[in-house]
């Protein structure tokens, strides 16, 4: 065990004994390396009959050491030579494997191959949602209530904690920053105004999107992708169950119904927190808030609201699906999907965030 | 000087929830040897395999490899004991984001010390030494069939050169004669670079082909250690009923 590599050097005769295994040599590999690197190239005789044990690593470095080519005068046993045969017979130039080189014309090209091919991919399986909902009609026995209930359990109720906390922190945050800015004006009773329209209409949808993609997106694209690297989704296929309709579907519609009422919940607990900075910091009292919130904040911005949350449920699943989908059987490929999944949900959502509110720009605003 | 058995354990115990799965087990397994290890579905077979790996730590008991108490704190000491063996997983476990080249490569860099071209030829003798070519080193995991699988996993596990080679099915889901080659392969290989291995089978050809010795745990413990044909003569009814009839094939 503990018989160390040795090299010794004499008149013309280089003398190797002990273990010359990867294990022993490593504590003095650099000394033995340049040790062998030092000795004149040619004339030398090797002994190498002492060796207790060669491996193949070490074989190598006697190869290097040899300039591929057997030395004109060698002593060496004959299990000892069979290694070095191996590594003789190896092809002697090793080249490198080549670095694709990435142009960025290249790189900007890919990406938005990608991003058409991941497009396509999203239409393509809303396209498979429409078919399956039509088969569903037809056959109502086929619809997954299991499923879809769990989901909406899932993506829904268990996100009511974590929701409600960042609301009503968000909430607080708003009231407590327009306070102060309000009171400089004088303005103190727009609070209900500013409170009431930016949490029900805008804050209330987006902080859940973005919540919600993060917590119920991420999960269901590594859940998809983990079955497709188990091969559960073939197993599922091979029992003449549909994938799109027992796995896609009732993520799709669960997040679908549960978003607009978590949107509701988490506006109303936002609208709770901003009320109670308003109270302490202004003096406003709870009931002259609510009283005045209707007045303030007509029912479209209510309705916006809610429409957004089920937009963005329905974005945020189907992204989240179609990248699941997509997850190739290895585990870099599902973490780039996950992430992917996220980024995207998030990015979308904001898109349509912004098509709502050009299209609704004269919608529920309360004219003074 | 006498040298330490390979692998040593005593006394081991180890329970799941209360269920004890070893009990008072003991084996002790000497350089050279190539051990078959037998028992029944869920008789803890894989569980010791991971105990003198290191992964699963016994209730009690002890266990030594190449004289070292695995308990030992001294994290450089575990992790030099660590290079000395390698272990081919049941399904690969090759690293799916990595190419077959990069999979066995890949203890080679953590080494730190060796360079590209070194690493290069080790790579594809380990390739060389299981029977695949070097065009074989660009694919990725999920591309290879099961049995391309295991030789990868195979080359993977021999790359630091280890003493010690544990084998966990090694045969399981070949076809007879892909099983038949990866048998002579590892005889082949455990004769030039003089490997202790030890593997888990169910397989009577495989045990036919390669093992020395046997290790048949049942009840809990090793009920019998011992040549094959030694074996052969135990009378426990885990040992008539595995080899039934074929007890001749065995010898």
């Amino acid at each position: 065990m503990s018989d160390i590599p040795r090299l010794r050097v004499e008149s013309g005769r280089v003398v190797l004994s002990g273990a010359w295994t990867l294990a022993e040599m490593l504590p003095m590999l650099e000394s033995l390396q340049s040790a062998l690197g030092g000795l004149p190239a040619a004339g030398q005789h090797w002994d190498l009959t002492a060796l207790t044990r060669l491996d193949s690593a070490a074989a190598v470095l006697l190869w290097r050491t040899w300039h591929g080519a057997w030395p004109a005068s060698l002593e060496i046993g004959e299990m000892h030579r069979q290694v070095i045969v191996r590594v003789a017979e190896l092809p002697q130039e090793m080249p490198a494997q080549p670095v694709a080189r990435v142009h960025l014309p290249e790189f900007v090209g890919r990406l938005l191959l990608k991003a058409a091919a991941n497009l396509r991919g999203m239409i393509a399986l809303f396209g498979q949602l429409l078919l399956d909902g039509n088969y569903l009609l037809s056959h109502p026995r086929d619809i997954p209530w299991r499923e879809f209930t769990a989901n909406v359990y899932k993506a829904g109720l268990l996100a009511l904690p974590v929701t409600a906390l960042v609301g009503f922190l968000i909430g607080v945050t708003i009231s407590y920053l327009s306070a102060l800015q309000l009171k400089s004006f004088g303005a103190e009773l727009f609070i209900v105004n500013i409170l009431g329209i930016s949490i029900i209409r805008e804050l209330g949808p987006v902080l859940v999107a973005v919540l919600v993609a993060g917590r119920s997106g991420s999960a269901m694209t590594a859940q998809i992708g983990v079955m497709r690297v188990t091969e559960e989704i073939d197993a599922l296929s091979t029992m003449g169950v549909s994938r799109s309709i027992r796995v896609v579907l009732p993520k799709i519609l669960g997040l679908t119904v549960a978003m607009p009422l978590l949107v509701l919940w988490t506006s109303a607990v936002a609208l709770l927190g901003g009320m109670l900075a308003a109270l302490l910091q202004l003096d406003l009292s709870l009931v002259y808030f609510l009283e005045n919130l209707p007045r303030a904040v007509p029912v479209a911005n209510l309705l916006i609201g809610l429409g957004k949350g089920f937009v963005f449920g329905f974005v945020i699943a189907l992204v989240a699906c179609h990248f699941g989908l997509h997850v190739k059987p290895n585990t870099e490929s599902l973490s780039a999907n996950t992430t992917s999944a996220v980024v995207t949900a998030i990015t979308t959502v904001i898109l349509a965030d912004a098509v709502f509110a050009i299209f609704t720009r004269q919608i529920g605003v309360p004219q003074l | 000087m006498s040298e330490p058995p390979v692998i040593e354990l005593d006394g081991v115990y180890t329970s799941f929830r209360g269920h004890p799965v070893h009990r008072d087990l003991a084996l002790r397994v000497d350089e050279g040897q190539i051990v078959g290890l037998l028992g029944g579905s869920g008789s803890g077979k894989t569980t010791l395999l991971r105990e003198i790996l290191g992964l699963h730590r016994p209730d009690a008991g002890m266990v030594r490899l190449f004289g070292v108490d695995l308990n030992e704190p001294d994290v450089q000491l575990q992790r030099n004991l660590r290079r000395r063996l390698g272990m081919l997983f049941q399904h690969g476990a090759l690293f799916s984001a990595l190419s077959v080249f990069d999979n066995i490569a890949f203890p080679l860099r953590e080494l730190r010390c060796l360079d590209g071209d070194w690493i290069r030829r080790l790579v594809h003798l380990k390739l060389a030494m299981v029977g695949l070519g070097e065009g074989h080193g660009k694919l990725m995991p999920a591309e290879l069939s099961g049995g391309m699988v295991k030789r990868v996993a195979l080359a993977r596990a021999l790359a630091l050169e280890p003493e010690l080679l544990l084998l966990d099915e090694p045969t399981a889901g070949l076809d007879p004669d892909r099983s038949q080659n990866f048998v002579e392969l590892i005889g082949d290989l455990q004769r030039e670079l003089g490997l202790t291995v030890i593997m888990v089978t169910h397989d009577l050809n495989t045990l036919a082909g390669l093992a020395t010795h046997v290790a048949v745990l049942a009840d809990h413990h090793i009920i019998a250690y011992g040549t094959r044909a030694e074996i052969m003569t135990i009378d426990h009814p885990f040992v008539t009923g595995f080899f039934g009839a074929d007890r001749r094939k065995l010898l």
